[in-house]
This record gives structure tokens, C-alpha cells and sequence, in this order.
């Protein structure tokens, strides 16, 4: 039986690996002007038609056709009624790290342990894996890739996704460091008899104090001489020194508020993620300068009483409180990441501007991971990771894209799923 | 005194009584105790409305010889005066468990474990169906359990064996406290049991879930009657014990309403009027609970108020769980009100002294004292068919009756005595005096002053001479007095000391001992304004008699639920964009006119007396969203615990008061067929509802839809991630010989029933046999190109067509062979990955299947995606390039025509029902929202009423925490907050 696991894991293995990514796009080698596109810059703000300039994969000038003469270089892409974005960012994503859900061999989510910090998800990223190639036809061309398991989960890596490799993917390595905040309420242990339902978590404060515990002992050990060396202790180092950033999952308003604390006694710059009650502390949120990762739209009310539309909202409760926001995916399967544009439409219905909601998965989310020199906004300077769709990105009608660039190089946008319909759609005209 | 007396000669009195004319004796002489015993002077409730004052209870041998005001006491009677005092009959619990072990449980209870075999032979084939168990075998007397009874007034209980879905018969058992079980077991066949529990001695996994446990009972139903026709030809104890208990009354353990009316349900199928264990939540249904004509055991387990001081933890509490601590003490009240017949039962309750609380709860909620007092004697005397020996004090019952101090739901009353059998137990002896009260007495020429207050347990005395408060002590025990004061010298510490023997009299009499050691004999006289005011009761506790204040119910009970149903409106749409579906395609500034809930007119100008006219300028109006494959609003989804299970329905645990309703409203949805899951290749048969926000769940079924079943095939059905898997089949392969087997079998039923021979009724064939003749269409959930192919083919070999393949994933992949059978597909929009079979799963096939010529619909699975299955639709034009028209039939008419209600939804077109949603914008983008959903006329979704009730449930939250916070303050107990943890249920859920 053993014996015929291991072969049928070795046989989906193969399967598996049977179609290959499309090939990486090269270098960018000249020149490209993109003409006559609506230019939706990022920020807030919107060229109606507007032109783009990169070379050497760096955007080198962005302008209203309409005011401003600049003489066009290289190659010319006419985009006439077109719409232009700046690469959606895929924040707490689990890309790479799993390909199939239900196929254990084929998932590096979670590592065993609590205290591991020191776990990478950067090497264990697939740069072929055939769900990463299909984030791009939607506009998503940069994500975070985290862990997930334990306490202390691990670290955190940002990538492209157009890549040979985990090493040319690699945007920011190692960024930030993820945790996973106890929860407030504990479920009941149905299979032994208890009620089904949730009761508030007796372990909290005792869970809360060996977070504490751990973060003071690895600063007693980083003051050291460190002699003996602590795998652990030493991975919160960044943490200390403001390298790396604490990503902490946390949703109720009570352990949004101890986790901040925790975060400002230590001096740990720390981010929220999740936040579905993070509304109700916006207050202390902005005061203490902590952006939220807010947990993607597309979710259920945690109670009956909640309004049906509270997580299509979320972001917009955030934003006008005047908080940092942008919207992660983790709590989603991996293949779902590629809605994320959607995730962002869907603050659009609840009153949020179209450029506002661009911002949640754009330039609010490259400042909340700290990669906003280079990306989230289409500006001179910046990387030319960018994309061409023929109409509204952020809703399903219009999300169509026609180019699309990682650091000026124009990547393909065709995958394994494309070209199953391109097959079968030829087979039926023959017929 | 005569009561001391009295105890043991009613203690001699029960040992002869147990002594029996057949049995041997050879510890003593035979002797009989024939005398009377006559109570008088007592108020008397022969029945909770038959009550005689100042009468004579005479009882004889364990009976009851007379009541009355004029009995004839005969010499040979022992006479106690119990004036002042209250006699009722015992209690009666006819829902227990007491003195029968339950069994512990095995293992896990089976799921996953992959046990489908039962464990015992010559018994039904399922462990689970024990109606040949009999309480009276297991019963053991407890007599501290039936002490504790005795305490809070029972004297009989029905007792059975609670465990396994059949439970087999009770027995009525009086609590005596003497004598042998041959004297307490009155009936040892005296009710037969049901529940929806399974048995903790047998790990067999079917049935897993509620909707299988109901087609369990049927079939069982079904059998035994086979078996008493003689088609079974092995010996079946179960079967034949299940025919032998059908004269029994049947009590059927619901726990909740729901569950009350799917028992029902069933019973009425089957010509069985159940008696129903309720849960306490009868009142949020009231008519639907009095059309089952069931009468209710009622437990009386009022939840405690929450502790909501934690601002953070209380957030989480939901409306729905606060009212019920608010509005559950009403329950009994409600039904009463509603003239159901209920009985009450201390199951649930931590012990039976909390019974006497939670009744007098229920009365300051408005619950009338001789209901309450009929609830607990005479009706569960009816109840078990007992009438005439239980339950009253009329002529030839059984002495069993208590004595109390006053009303006995008053909350300073004492229970006496309760007798069982005319065995007496003291509970709290009635001889005991009350000696509270002021009183004086002169010793050594000074007068004192002595008064004495409080309950008699802890007595206080308070003693003054010469203007002078002395230090005192009281103690009262077996008519005794102890007082010890300071004496008035106060310049040393010593002490006076006086006891008295309690007599008759009022006055105190007794000895004095001074300091130095003196003894004087002095009296205490008692004064005759003896101020009750001072002595006399505990004083009553303030805030009780409160009038409380009852939260209004809604339908359902909790969080967006309304105060009644939304009614068919006459409604002129003007000025629309309106998305027909039909040849028109979408017409420009049209108006529709809505009336008798049907689409009236659709036109330009069109005016309409008495319409309410809605401006719909720029807004877009279309048919309501149909969902192919929906789990919400669903107690159960699979039936696992057998390969196929055609027998079960979804339609019998259709959960009308799923919140997933209502959001699914607001995201402009109407209809939903929900599916059985995916755990084995026959599935269970479909509801097909509309999504009518308040109705009961009888009355979300869509009367005009066909019948429907889902099967499945794939990784889930062979068990695919159970490493320890035995249930066939294990492979695609087996999926196809399974079904062979099954559809062969059907035909071989089918064959026999038409040859007009006596036939097996056989739920599970009978439905097959539905499919074979095109009379229930198939939903089949499937994934890849070689399992789809196959499905198609053991179809065509059994001469049917698959009317619908469900999530089709790689249906892109032989959509001319789907073509060509004729079936239809609803699938997900983008799902893929997240299994093996997935992986070959595009966008793109939704626009392949269609331009092929495939009716595709596109579902959700999933009660988060189906409130926004607009924007799914729109993901056809991103993947495929369809056109908004086509995109949008594929959430609309498309899975309308897959259910075959197209002829009366799916479109806007005149004569069909009114199931329309008028949204802010462009129906398929991702910006829109419904700004109102109906539903044949009636509006059960509106945008502006539902801004209203946030405000209101805000508000309510806020009185109800008030209300319990005030609660705490009382110093009442409370509960800490707890979530209910909704589960959202999919193909793969094992429930």
C-alpha cells in the first residue's frame, strides 16, 4: 500500500512537472513607448491619454499627450483606448509554495514547529509553477510569498513572476517576518462532545506572553556574543534593526490592540494582516503609523448581525479613517490570487473612487512592503513593471490584457490554460 | 407526636408491602398492614383544576380511596391533620434516563473510520435501529438520583435507554424509596423511543448525517412491514420488536423545531403521531409547531445571561443567541397560549431541583399555574396512556402526592413530603413549628424581650432588657430551643442560657441557667400582635416581579429576520434597462410592470392604477439569479456512510433560517437547487427552493420544479485522501461497475413491482427507478474527460440521458460528445488547482462548452461566491470573449433551463413569475449592486430596508447587552460569550 502512495505521488509529480511555464521574457533590449492609453498612474491620479517611455526596464517619462510634447522612442505600442496599470502586487500569497491544494507532495505552506522564524519561503518558491504563470494574463506580476505555519511562521519574500528561477525572481528577499497572533476565541473540540461553536480562548494571555517571551529572549541573544548559535533568535535580528518587518495575521479588535502594543514596546515595525475588526481600532492604527493588510473582499460576514457587505467594504472603512491599506490574499487558495484586481472592484460598489481601489492592491500595498521606490505607481524612475488592458482592469468585463512588462521586459501572457483553449477550441472548428 | 410516630409505621408498612402472598418468609412472621391513612384539613388537588379545600385525602394499600370534603374515614385509619397545607399529585417525567446506563462511546463514532458493516447479528442490518432494546432490562434503581427526584416532586418517571436512533421501549417506574423494583416498575413496556442520535456502542457510519437518519426510519418502517408480511425470512429481533412496539406511544427526541417538524414529517408518512421532545425554541414557529399536532416534552433549561463586560468578546455575540436567554423563559407560555399540549421534563436541567425555579420562570413570562401544574401531572399521565393510575388523586391511582407548605409554585414554598406508592419520604419535616415572633418574660424582676426572625434554618433573636441590647444566639433543632444572651451586668462577659421543648402552645417554656450556675423556670410569652412584618418569611427578592421585557420575534429569529413576510406588491418598474433573455435582448428605458406575482407587462409608457412606481432611470432590471449547485441553507449536505444514497433528500433538512439566504438575496440571487455533496457516487436527491427569506423550509420548495438527484464521480467519491479507505469503489474504474450494479438492480426491482408479486419497498431503488424513467433528471458533479465519458455511456446503456453535469471542469475536452447526448453543464468560472483532478481546469471552458452548443450555467459550490455570481458570469466575457447577453444567461435562464423552470423563471418575459432584480448599474460588472430582489411580486430584499434594520439590530444589541449586564448585577449567574461557529458547507462537507 505504502509502496503504491509513494508511486502515485511520484506519478502526479510528473504530471505535475509535464507542461513547462512559458519561457521568461529577455532583457529589455530597446526602447518602448506606449501611446494613447488611459494611464492609471497608482497614486490617485489618471492621465486620459497619456504616453509611457522605458528603457533598461525603468520608466523614463510619463505625459498627458494632450499638454505636453515628448518625442516617442523606440518601439511603438499604439494603445489607443486602452487602459494602463502599474503591476498589481499580491500581498501574503502562498504562491509557488503549493500547487495542487489536496496533493500533500506538492504543498510548502506550512512548516512543523511554532517558533520558526527562521524558515524561508524563498527556496522553496516554484518559479514554473503553472499557477504563478497564470497570475500574469491578470494583471498580477509581483507578490509576497509567505509562510504559513506555526506561531512565528517564517519569512517572507518578494518576487516577480516571470522568472527562471527563485534567484532572478527574487525582488526583495527575506522583507518581513510573518506571525500568527493567537485568537481571542477557541473552537470548541466538537469530537469530543463539546458544542461546535466558539468560546472566548482560555490560553490567550498565556500564548500572548510566549510571544513576548521568545521576542525578549532572542534580543538578549542578539546582545550577546552569540557563541551558541540560535537559528531562531538570530532570524528576528531584522526585526530589531528595522531591516524586516512583522506581518502579524490578527482580525479581532482585542488582539489588533495587544499586537500593536506588543509591536511598540519592542520597537517592531509591524503591519496588520487580515484586520477584519481593525475598523474598530483605526484610531490607534493611525496614531502609531500601522498599515493593514486587509483580508480580500470576497469573504463571508464572521456573524449573522455583521452587514452582508462588511468585507466588501473593509478597505474603505480603513482608507477614509485614514489609514494604509492594501488588500492581501492569504487567507484564499493559491489559484484565487489572480482575482485580486477584483478584490479591489468590489470597494469600488461600496463608494471607494476607481483610482482609490487601484491604490489597495498598487502603490499602497509596494509602500506597506517597502518596494515603493521601484513599484506600486507608473513614475519616472520607477521599474517599468507594467500592463496594457483593453478596458477597466479591476472588473472582470474589461480585464484584458494585451502587453504586459516585469522591469521593461515584455512577458508572455500565455499559460498552460490558454493554450488548452486555443487546443480545444481548434479541434471543435475543425470538426 | 404523630407524625414521628407515623414514619415508622409507614416504614414497617412498605417492608409488608413488599412481602409478597407467593413469597416465601422466613425471617419473621407474615404480617399485612391493611390500615388507612387519611389526610385531612389540606387543600387538595385531586387534578390541577379539580381542587377541594379543607378535605380528606384517604389512602389504602399504596392507593388512593377517596378525596373530599365528606370522606368516610374508617376506624383502622391513621389520621394526620395537615391543615394549611397544599397536597398535588407527584410529578411526572416521561423523558428519562434514570437508572439506565447509557452505553459509552466506541471510538471516534465512525466517520472516516470506514466501518460500513454492522457488528451484531440477527438484528437489523444497522447497528443504529435497536428498537428491540428494553429499558426494563438495564434499569437498576438509583436511589440517589430518585432521591434527588423525590426532592423536586416527581414520583414516576418514564426511563429508557437513550442511546442508538430506535431506542426501543421504556418503562414507568415509581420513585419509592422501600420496596423492590417488582413494586416501582409499573410499566415495563411503557413508550418506544426515537431520536436522531446514532448508538456510541457501534462505530457503522451510515446513517452520518440528519437527512439519512429520516430515510433510515422510513425504510425501517418500510421493512417491518415486510417482515410482518413474511417477506423477510430470517429472523430480524429488531424488525419483530419494532412491530411489537407499534401500539406504544412514540416519543421522538428532536432537541430544536426544525428537527420537530422533519420527525413529524415522517411520521406523518407513516400514520405515526410522535410525541416530540422539543428544544425550548417552539415559540419562534408557533403555527407550524400546533399543525404537527404533536404534544411537547418541553426541558426547561433557560440559557443564563451572557457575560458581555468584555467589550471586545461581547462583539461577537449574535442577536439570535441573546434573544433566546431573552425570549426562551416565554417558550412555554407561547404554546400554551397556542393550546399545544406540552409536558415538562428535567432533561437538560444540571439537576431536578432547578425545575421548580425554571417553572416558576416560565409563569412570571405569563404561563398559567394550572397549565404549569397540568404540564407536570395530569397531561404526561395522558402522555404515556396512564391516566387512571398516575398523573391525579382520583379514586384507584397510586398514592403519590406531595405536601406542601402553600402554592406550590410560589418561590417560599416547601415540599413536605413527597409519597410515592403511599411509601412517605420527609423533605422537610412539616412538624416543625414556627416559633418566630416577639415574646417577653420576667426572671428576677426584670422583664426581657425577645424576638426571633428569620428562615428556620437560621434563626436570629434579638434580646433587650432595661433599654439594654444583649448579645444573643438562637439555635432550633428537633423541636428544641437553645438561647444564649449576655446577662445585663455588663461589666463581665457571661452569659444567660435558656432552653425550651417546642410545644403546641406559643408560648416558650423552659429552663434558665444564670452564671453562676442558677436555674429558674420562666416562660416566654409570646405577644399576640406578633408582627409579621419583622418575623414571618423571607422578605421577597426585590426585581423579581419585574415585568420583563420581550424582544419582538422575526422570521427567522435573529439578525435581519422580519417581523412578517413581504406581500405581493404591485410594482411598475419605469424607465429600466431590462435584460429580457428572450429575442428583445436587453430593451433601453422600458418599463415592466410587476402584479399578482407575475410579470404583467412589459412596454414603454405603461401606467397602472395603484402600482407603486419606481424610477429605475439608469438602473438595469433582470431576471433573478439561478444558482445550479448551492450547499446553503442545508443542515446536512452528504450522506457518506453508504456508496449510494438515493434514499435521503435535501428537502428534508432544508435550513430556512441560513443567513447565507439572505446575503444571497442581496447579491440578486432567487433560486438555488441545493445539491447533496460529493462523498459517494449516488448522492442524495435535490432541493430545488426559492430563496423566500422568512418562510419555514416547507415553503421555500419550489412546488413546480422536477425532482432532481446528484451523483458524483471522481476524486471524493473514491475516497481519494483517506489513506484507510474500505468502501468500493477505490478507483474510476469501480465507479462505473458500481453504477452498473445499481441501475441493474433497479431494473430487477422494477420488474417484480410491475409483475403485481409482492415486492421489498425500497426507497433507495424506487429512486433509481424515478431516473430510468425520465422522471428524475441527474446532477452529476464531475472533473475529468474519461469519467464524464463514461457517466454519458452507463446512461445511454440504461436508456435515460444525463440531464446535467456539475462543476465539468474538463468538459471543454469533450464538449461534442456532451453535445450529442444532449446533457447540459454548470460550471465554475475559474476554480482550479485546488485538487488532482482540477488540474487540467480552465476559465475557458464555460465560452468553449457554450460556442459548442452546451446550455452552461456557471454555479458557485460556495455560499460566499454565490452572492456575487453576476460578477462570475462576467468572468465569461473575460475568459472566451462571450457577450454580456450570453454571459448573463449563464447565471439566469441558462440554469433555469438546467432545472427545467424556464417555462416560469430564468427570463423577463410576460407571464412568468415576478423573480426579478433591479441593480444600481451594469448587472455583470463588478461595481453593481442589487438594490432589490423579489421574488413572485413580494420584495425580500430591499437596499434601504436593509440600512434600516443594521440601525436595528445596532439598537436591540445594545438593550439586550443592557439587559443582561443588569442581569449580572442582580448578582444572577451568567454564561461566558459564546460564537456560533457557522459552518459553510460544500461538496466535500461530511455532515
Amino acid at each position: 500500500m505504502r509502496k503504491i502512495n509513494f508511486i502515485t505521488s511520484a506519478l502526479l509529480l510528473c504530471c505535475l512537472c509535464s507542461f513547462s511555464q512559458q519561457t521568461p521574457a529577455k532583457k529589455q533590449s530597446e526602447s518602448i513607448t506606449i501611446t494613447g492609453a488611459t494611464i492609471h498612474i497608482g497614486d490617485g491620479t489618471i492621465i486620459d491619454n497619456g504616453i509611457v517611455i522605458f528603457e533598461n526596464g525603468k520608466i523614463q517619462a510619463v505625459a498627458d499627450a494632450t499638454t505636453s510634447k515628448i518625442a516617442l522612442k523606440g518601439k511603438i505600442i499604439d494603445a489607443s483606448g486602452k487602459h494602463i496599470y502599474p503591476g498589481f502586487i499580491g500581498a501574503n500569497t502562498n504562491l509557488g509554495l503549493v500547487e495542487v491544494d489536496a496533493v500533500n507532495a506538492s504543498n510548502d505552506q506550512r512548516e512543523m514547529g511554532s517558533m520558526i522564524p527562521h524558515v524561508r519561503s524563498l527556496v522553496a518558491y516554484n518559479a514554473e509553477s503553472k499557477v504563478v504563470e497564470s497570475m500574469r494574463p491578470n494583471g498580477i506580476l509581483i507578490a509576497q510569498v509567505s509562510p504559513n505555519g506555526g506561531r512565528f511562521s517564517g519569512t517572507s519574500s518578494i518576487m516577480q513572476l516571470d522568472a527562471w528561477n527563485w534567484q532572478d525572481a527574487a525582488i526583495k528577499k527575506d522583507d518581513g517576518i510573518y506571525l500568527n497572533w493567537p485568537n481571542s476565541f477557541s473552537r470548541g473540540r466538537w469530537w469530543l462532545g463539546e458544542p461546535r461553536g466558539l468560546k472566548p480562548n482560555r490560553n490567550y494571555s498565556k500564548q500572548v506572553n510566549d510571544i513576548m517571551t521568545f521576542v525578549i529572549e532572542s534580543k538578549a541573544y542578539l546582545n550577546g556574543s552569540r557563541t551558541n548559535l540560535n537559528i531562531p533568535f538570530e532570524a528576528l535580528e531584522g526585526l530589531f534593526d528595522g531591516s524586516q518587518k512583522l506581518y502579524v495575521n490578527v482580525n479581532d479588535e482585542k488582539g489588533i490592540t495587544d499586537a500593536v502594543n506588543f509591536a511598540i514596546q519592542n520597537g517592531i515595525k509591524m503591519v496588520v494582516v487580515g484586520g477584519y475588526q481593525a475598523h474598530t481600532v483605526s484610531g490607534l492604527l493611525k496614531s502609531n503609523n500601522i498599515p493593514v493588510l486587509i483580508d480580500h473582499t470576497h469573504s463571508l460576514p464572521a456573524t449573522s448581525d455583521h452587514d452582508y457587505d462588511l468585507p466588501y467594504k473593509n478597505p474603505k472603512l480603513l482608507a477614509d479613517a485614514g489609514v494604509l491599506v492594501g488588500i492581501h490574499t492569504g487567507n484564499n487558495s493559491n489559484f484565487q490570487t489572480r482575482n485580486l484586481p477584483f478584490y479591489a472592484g468590489q470597494v469600488v460598489g461600496q463608494g471607494m473612487s476607481k483610482e482609490d481601489a487601484l491604490k489597495l492592491i498598487t502603490l499602497n500595498v509596494a509602500q506597506i512592503l517597502g518596494v515603493d521606490t521601484m513599484l506600486g505607481s507608473i513614475e519616472v524612475g520607477k521599474s517599468a513593471t507594467l500592463f496594457v488592458s483593453k478596458g477597466d482592469a479591476l472588473d472582470m468585463r474589461g480585464n484584458q490584457l494585451t502587453h504586459a512588462f516585469i522591469d521593461g521586459r515584455e512577458i508572455s501572457l500565455e499559460t498552460h490554460q490558454t493554450e488548452l483553449w486555443r487546443r480545444y477550441s481548434q479541434k471543435y472548428q475543425q470538426d | 407526636m404523630i407524625k414521628r410516630y407515623l414514619f415508622f409505621v409507614m416504614l414497617g408498612y412498605a417492608l409488608n408491602s413488599t412481602a409478597q402472598e407467593h413469597f416465601p418468609k422466613n425471617d419473621g412472621v407474615k404480617s399485612e398492614n391493611t390500615n388507612y391513612t387519611a389526610f385531612i384539613n389540606a387543600k387538595i388537588f385531586v387534578t390541577p383544576t379539580q381542587v377541594i379545600d379543607n378535605g380528606t385525602l384517604l389512602i389504602h394499600k399504596g392507593k388512593v380511596v377517596a378525596t373530599g370534603t365528606s370522606v368516610n374515614i374508617p376506624t383502622n385509619a391513621v389520621i394526620i391533620d395537615v391543615s394549611d397545607k397544599h397536597i398535588y399529585p407527584s410529578f411526572i417525567d416521561v423523558y428519562s434516563g434514570f437508572g439506565v446506563e447509557k452505553p459509552k462511546r466506541q471510538g471516534f463514532g465512525g466517520f472516516g473510520r470506514g466501518q460500513y458493516d454492522p457488528t451484531r447479528e440477527g438484528f437489523y442490518w444497522n447497528d443504529h435501529i435497536r428498537p428491540e432494546q428494553n429499558a426494563v432490562d438495564n434499569f437498576k434503581y438509583d436511589e440517589k438520583s430518585a432521591s434527588a427526584l423525590r426532592k423536586a416532586g416527581f414520583g414516576v418517571v418514564n426511563t429508557h435507554l437513550q442511546d442508538g436512533i430506535m431506542r426501543g421501549s421504556g418503562a414507568l417506574i415509581a420513585l419509592s424509596n422501600s420496596g423492590s423494583n417488582a413494586d416501582r416498575i409499573l410499566d415495563n413496556k411503557s413508550a418506544a423511543y426515537l431520536s436522531f442520535t446514532k448508538s456510541a456502542t457501534s462505530s457503522q457510519s451510515y446513517p452520518s448525517s440528519i437527512m439519512g437518519t429520516l430515510a433510515l426510519i422510513r425504510q425501517v418502517n418500510h421493512d417491518a412491514s415486510w417482515y410482518a408480511q413474511g417477506g423477510i425470512n430470517i429472523n430480524d429481533r429488531s424488525l419483530e420488536a419494532f412491530n411489537k412496539n407499534k401500539n406504544l406511544v412514540q416519543i421522538f427526541i428532536a432537541g430544536n423545531k426544525a428537527n420537530a417538524f422533519r420527525a413529524d414529517r415522517v411520521g406523518d408518512e407513516f400514520g405515526v403521531q410522535y410525541v416530540i421532545v422539543g428544544g425550548g425554541d417552539e415559540y419562534e414557529r408557533i403555527q407550524d409547531i400546533k399543525a404537527t399536532n404533536a404534544t411537547y416534552i418541553l426541558p426547561l433549561n433557560f440559557p443564563k445571561a451572557y457575560d458581555v463586560e468584555d467589550t471586545f468578546a461581547a462583539s461577537v455575540l449574535e442577536l439570535s443567541v441573546m434573544r433566546e436567554w431573552n425570549q426562551r423563559p416565554s417558550n412555554p407560555k407561547v404554546l400554551a397560549d397556542n393550546d399545544i399540549k406540552f409536558v415538562f421534563t428535567t432533561e437538560g436541567l444540571k439537576s431536578p431541583s432547578m425545575l421548580k425555579m425554571n417553572v416558576i420562570k416560565a409563569i412570571e413570562y405569563g404561563l398559567d399555574k394550572t397549565i404549569a401544574l397540568q404540564a407536570l401531572t395530569t397531561i404526561p399521565a395522558q402522555v404515556l396512556g396512564q391516566s387512571n393510575t398516575i398523573g391525579s388523586l382520583k379514586n384507584g391511582t397510586y398514592a403519590n402526592f406531595l405536601i406542601t407548605s402553600g402554592d406550590i409554585f410560589n418561590k417560599t414554598t416547601k415540599i413536605h413530603e413527597n409519597w410515592v406508592k403511599g411509601n412517605q419520604d420527609i423533605i422537610q419535616d412539616m412538624s416543625i413549628k414556627t416559633i418566630n415572633g416577639d415574646y417577653s418574660f420576667v426572671m428576677a424582676g426584670k422583664t426581657y424581650n425577645v424576638s426571633i426572625s428569620g428562615p428556620s434554618m437560621k434563626l436570629k433573636s434579638d434580646v433587650k432588657s432595661d433599654g439594654k441590647q444583649l448579645a444573643s444566639k438562637i439555635s432550633y433543632k428537633n423541636n428544641w430551643v437553645n438561647l444564649t444572651f449576655t446577662s445585663t451586668d455588663t461589666t463581665q462577659q457571661a452569659f444567660m442560657r435558656f432552653t425550651s421543648r417546642v410545644n403546641q402552645n406559643d408560648n416558650l417554656s423552659g429552663k434558665v441557667v444564670d452564671p453562676n450556675g442558677n436555674t429558674a423556670y420562666v416562660s416566654m410569652v409570646k405577644s399576640i400582635n406578633d408582627g409579621n412584618s419583622k418575623s414571618g418569611q423571607t422578605p421577597k427578592r426585590s426585581g423579581q416581579s419585574e415585568k420583563v421585557k420581550l424582544m419582538p420575534i422575526t422570521y427567522p429569529n435573529g439578525a435581519y429576520g422580519v417581523n412578517e413576510l413581504p406581500s405581493q406588491e404591485t410594482i411598475l418598474f419605469k424607465n429600466a434597462t431590462v435584460w429580457t433573455n428572450e429575442v428583445d435582448g436587453i430593451l433601453q428605458n422600458t418599463d415592466v410592470l410587476i402584479k399578482n406575482g407575475l410579470i404583467s407587462k412589459i412596454g414603454s409608457n405603461l401606467v397602472e392604477k395603484n402600482a407603486k412606481i419606481i424610477d429605475a432611470s439608469g438602473k438595469h432590471l433582470t431576471a433573478g439569479i439561478i444558482d445550479e449547485h448551492s450547499h446553503i441553507a442545508a443542515a446536512s449536505i452528504n450522506e457518506g456512510g453508504q456508496n449510494s444514497s438515493a434514499e435521503v433528500t435535501i428537502e428534508d433538512v432544508i435550513d430556512a433560517e441560513d443567513i447565507d439566504i439572505y446575503r444571497n438575496l442581496a447579491g440578486g440571487v432567487t433560486s438555488i437547487q441545493i445539491l447533496h455533496g460529493s462523498a459517494n457516487p449516488i448522492g442524495g436527491r435535490s432541493a430545488i427552493i426559492k430563496l423566500k427569506w422568512g418562510e419555514t423550509a416547507k415553503n421555500l420548495i419550489n412546488k413546480n420544479a422536477p425532482k432532481f438527484i446528484k451523483f458524483a464521480l471522481g476524486e471524493n467519491v473514491k475516497q481519494s485522501r483517506s489513506q484507510s479507505g474500505t468502501r468500493f469503489p477505490r478507483t474510476r474504474m469501480g465507479v462505473e461497475q458500481l453504477f452498473l450494479d445499481y441501475f441493474s438492480r433497479a431494473k430487477e426491482y422494477e420488474t417484480r413491482k410491475k409483475s403485481g408479486q409482492p415486492y421489498r419497498y425500497d426507497i433507495e431503488m424506487e429512486t433509481l427507478v424515478e431516473i430510468m424513467n425520465g422522471e428524475r433528471f441527474i446532477s452529476c458533479h464531475s472533473y475529468v474527460q474519461s469519467e464524464i465519458n463514461m457517466m454519458m455511456k452507463v446512461a445511454e446503456k440504461f436508456n435515460f440521458k444525463m440531464n446535467t453535469f456539475t462543476h465539468i471542469l474538463e468538459g471543454y475536452k469533450v464538449a461534442d460528445i456532451m453535445k450529442e447526448h444532449g446533457v447540459g453543464a454548470s460550471t465554475f468560472s475559474d476554480w482550479w488547482a485546488y485538487k488532482f483532478e482540477v488540474n487540467d481546469a480552465i476559465p475557458y471552458n464555460a465560452a468553449i462548452m457554450h460556442n459548442v452548443g452546451i446550455t452552461t450555467a456557471i454555479n458557485s459550490d460556495d455560499g460566499e461566491m454565490s452572492r456575487r455570481l453576476n460578477q462570475e458570469a462576467a468572468k465569461a466575457m473575460k475568459y472566451g470573449d462571450i457577450n454580456e447577453e450570453d454571459a448573463w444567461k449563464m447565471v439566469t435562464l441558462n440554469p433555469a433551463k438546467l432545472l427545467h423552470i424556464d417555462n416560469r423563471v430564468g427570463s423577463i418575459k410576460e407571464g412568468k413569475d415576478a423573480d426579478v432584480v433591479l441593480w444600481n448599474g451594469h448587472p455583470l460588472s463588478v461595481y453593481s449592486k442589487a438594490e432589490r430582489t423579489m421574488i413572485e411580486g413580494a420584495t425580500y430584499f430591499n437596499h434601504v430596508k436593509d440600512k434600516q434594520m443594521r440601525l436595528k439590530i445596532k439598537k436591540e444589541r445594545q438593550e439586550l447587552m443592557t439587559m443582561m449586564l443588569q442581569e449580572k448585577n442582580r448578582g444572577m449567574k451568567t454564561q461566558p460569550i459564546k460564537v456560533t461557529d457557522k459552518q459553510q458547507l460544500h461538496c466535500d462537507s461530511m455532515d
